[in-house]
């Protein structure tokens, strides 16, 4: 097996000064490609001022689809964000080295994804300007939110996680802004002192540090499995036909891992190629995350067969009707998604050249999460149009409005990730190193043996 | 806490024999509740705004086509799927058996709208405050508000109606009678298709008729147990 192995030639500071080096100034290419960005988020921003300002008509929503790209756009977010702390804080507890050089990539990617899924709901409403009547604050009339609503779950998991996810990615993170803070000057010198909070890396510290990471890990797990499951009881608890399912909170977090471990991926091939650091993320992660790709696109498929198959065993008129209406209407689409969602991934990903091939990811990868894209768009969408009363069915096709907003996100979401690439450490680095060190030699007895705990 | 319970159940039972498919009844609710006259524009998307809408079905093949018209308006569900859904509680249930809407609660998260089977419920897409051309505005009844834009609003078996028969029954220390109060659908229809009353009270006329074997409830095998009872053409036809 391929093993990492980059102590040999180096020394700890030639390493730090690679896996920081995403820290270096800003080169003109980044600066054009932050502008690119921030100019379509100003773009989404005027374009969603624009609907507050005048009327919910400039969508394309309509009497019997009432919620649209706004709602589909939340799912899709959520779901992204599973796989960046869930996985990182599996891979924590089973001590799997292998994802040390991701930890952060991951970490990060769920914090902006959860900050942006979370803005689609209060984008969606129709007077976003009292958004926080959902909040319970006390006040002089004594209203409080409704409990039984499962959009008021939405909001307090969605909080919950954007908390407990920050602070996963924080804690991972204190001992590499110490490193940061001891290697820079200026501005970044303050920064990164007032973050580290005084990290010195005494033993006492560590071993603190390993207990509440240990501990935020095994928490945040459940957290990351709940807030999918409410985002699947917004649908499943409804009467609407196609929504109303039992296998929805395990299909959606399942959804969520496919999208999000394919984001992962994704990102890890962006961040290898715009900061070189091909020596610490090699094939063998590409290799193994290829590996948890390929099973969770399995399950992916058994629950969406299975949703199938209910409905069709079922066959109540009016869920057959909407299937029928999904499959004729949006033939195209289905198609595409089952491709990219479960066909592709699952053929391509058994071959081992394929997984350590990085073109062939990123396609598999992109493919995946646009396939998921349209699975949202196919279990919101058509159920609402053909609903219990045919009097009343109807289509929606998303307008510019909406369009515009959802090109933000995606911008947003890069912006984001984008600036906290060049102030935080990307490269989990003392994760790294505490690898590096456990793979040194230590005496035992008369002979040299290697600390490695875990497997590769 | 004391539980609130009231003697009054409303609740409407819509005769389709009798039914013409006129929609004096739209109009009437349109005037009495303050429902924003519509743009062309926003019919064409299908985003008008009445509360009460008669469905219209071809049945038969030609030559022998005959039309069937079925109004549907809120259900006033017992078990009401917009209720339990709405993060604000605009959405609520009145010890009356009403389904009420507290426009200035709502958010506007449609997710009501989504989950009424009847589709019954509609959204303020457009900003109908100024929606009343001259003179037209000074038709607006006093009583209820003129909703803003990004709110959800419906039927509510004009509510207002019903306060004022309340009180007016309880200043003479006594309940409402039946045919005493009556939404504007009810009082307008000229074949008297729609019969409103209280159905807690067994001799009221809507009562009566409720207990007819033609009855039947839209959707009923959802379990939602809407107070608008429909009485089916017992074999015969209309035009």
């Amino acid at each position: 097996m391929f093993e990492p192995d980059f102590t040999a030639t180096k020394s700890t500071g030639q390493m730090n000064d690679e896996m920081l080096s995403s820290l270096h100034t800003p080169t003109w290419r980044w600066y054009g490609l932050a502008l690119f960005l921030a100019a379509v988020v100003a773009w989404g921003l005027s374009a969603f001022s624009y609907q507050v300002c005048t009327d919910m008509s400039c969508t394309g929503l309509d009497r019997p689809v009432m919620w649209g790209i706004y709602i589909i756009n939340f799912v899709f977010w959520i779901g992204l964000s599973h796989s960046g702390t869930m996985v990182s804080a599996i891979l924590r507890l089973s001590q799997a080295n292998w994802r040390r050089p991701i930890l952060r990539a991951a970490e990060a990617m769920t914090v902006f994804t959860v900050a942006v899924g979370g803005l689609f709901p209060i984008i969606h409403l129709g007077r976003n300007w009292v958004f926080f009547y959902l909040i319970p604050y006390p006040n002089q009339r004594g209203l409080w939110p409704n409990f039984r609503s499962p959009l008021l779950w939405d909001a307090m998991a969605i909080t919950t996680y954007i908390i407990g996810s920050s602070l996963f990615l924080y804690l991972g993170m204190l001992p590499d802004l110490a490193v940061a803070r001891d290697r820079s000057r200026d501005w970044r010198l303050k920064l990164y002192t007032v973050l580290a909070m005084g990290w010195r890396g005494t033993a006492r510290e560590w071993v603190v540090y390993h207990q509440a990471s240990t501990l935020m890990a095994a928490l945040i797990i459940p957290v990351a499995v709940s807030v999918h499951s409410i985002v699947a009881w917004d649908f499943a608890v409804t009467v609407v036909p196609g929504w109303h399912s039992t296998i929805f909170p395990p299909y959606f977090v399942i959804g969520a891992i496919h999208s999000g471990v394919a984001a992962v991926i994704t990102l890890m091939i962006i961040i290898r190629k715009a900061f070189h650091l091909e020596k610490y993320l090699t094939p063998l992660h590409f290799d193994n995350m290829g590996k948890l790709q390929l099973v969770i696109a399995l399950l992916w498929s058994y629950a969406y067969f299975v949703d199938v198959q209910t409905t069709w065993y079922a066959h109540e008129p009016i869920e057959w009707e909407v299937f029928g209406f999904m499959a004729n209407r949006y033939t195209i689409i289905l198609l595409l998604m089952l491709l990219g969602n479960s066909i592709l991934p699952i053929i391509v990903l058994c071959f081992k050249r394929l997984r350590r091939s990085i073109p062939v990811m990123l396609a598999v990868t992109l493919l995946i999460n646009m396939g998921m894209f349209i699975e949202r768009f196919l279990i919101i969408v058509p159920s609402l149009s053909h609903k219990n009363m045919p009097f009343v069915w109807g289509t929606y096709s998303p307008s510019w409005v909406e369009l515009s907003v959802t090109a933000a996100a995606f911008a947003g979401f890069a912006l984001m990730y984008t600036i906290f690439a060049k102030i935080f450490p990307m490269v989990a680095v003392s994760d790294v190193h505490e690898y590096e060190s456990q793979k040194a030699l230590l005496p035992l007895g008369r002979t040299r043996v290697p600390s490695l705990v875990g497997k590769e | 806490m004391e539980k609130i319970t009231s003697p009054y159940k409303w609740g409407m039972v819509i005769d389709l024999d009798r039914c013409t498919g006129c929609a004096a009844c739209v109009v009437a609710c349109q005037a009495e509740n303050n429902v924003a006259i519509c743009a062309k524009k926003e019919i064409k998307e299908g985003r008008n705004m009445h509360w009460l809408r008669i469905e219209r079905f071809w049945v038969g093949e030609y030559p022998d086509v005959r039309v069937r018209f079925l109004p549907v308006l809120c259900q006033h569900c017992h078990d009401a799927p917009c209720e339990p859904v709405c993060p604000v509680y605009a959405s609520y249930h009145n010890p009356d058996g009403l389904n009420g809407q507290v426009y200035n609660r709502c958010v506007g998260t449609r997710y009501c709208g989504n989950n009424c089977p009847y589709a019954v419920r509609v959204f303020n897409f457009y900003d109908h405050e100024h929606a009343w051309p001259k003179p037209l505005d000074n038709q607006l009844s006093p009583d209820i508000t003129v909703r803003s834009r990004g709110v959800m609003e419906k039927c509510t078996f004009c509510i207002q109606r019903i306060r004022r028969a309340k009180e007016e029954a309880k200043g003479e220390g006594r309940l409402i009678r039946d045919n005493e109060v009556q939404p504007a659908c009810a009082q307008t229809c000229p074949s008297e298709a729609l019969v409103f009353g209280n159905m807690a009270d067994p001799s009221s006329r809507a009562a009566r008729l409720a207990r007819s074997p033609r009855r039947f409830r839209l959707l009923e095998h959802l379990g939602t147990h809407p107070s608008v009872y429909y009485l089916k053409g017992g074999g015969r036809e209309h035009v």
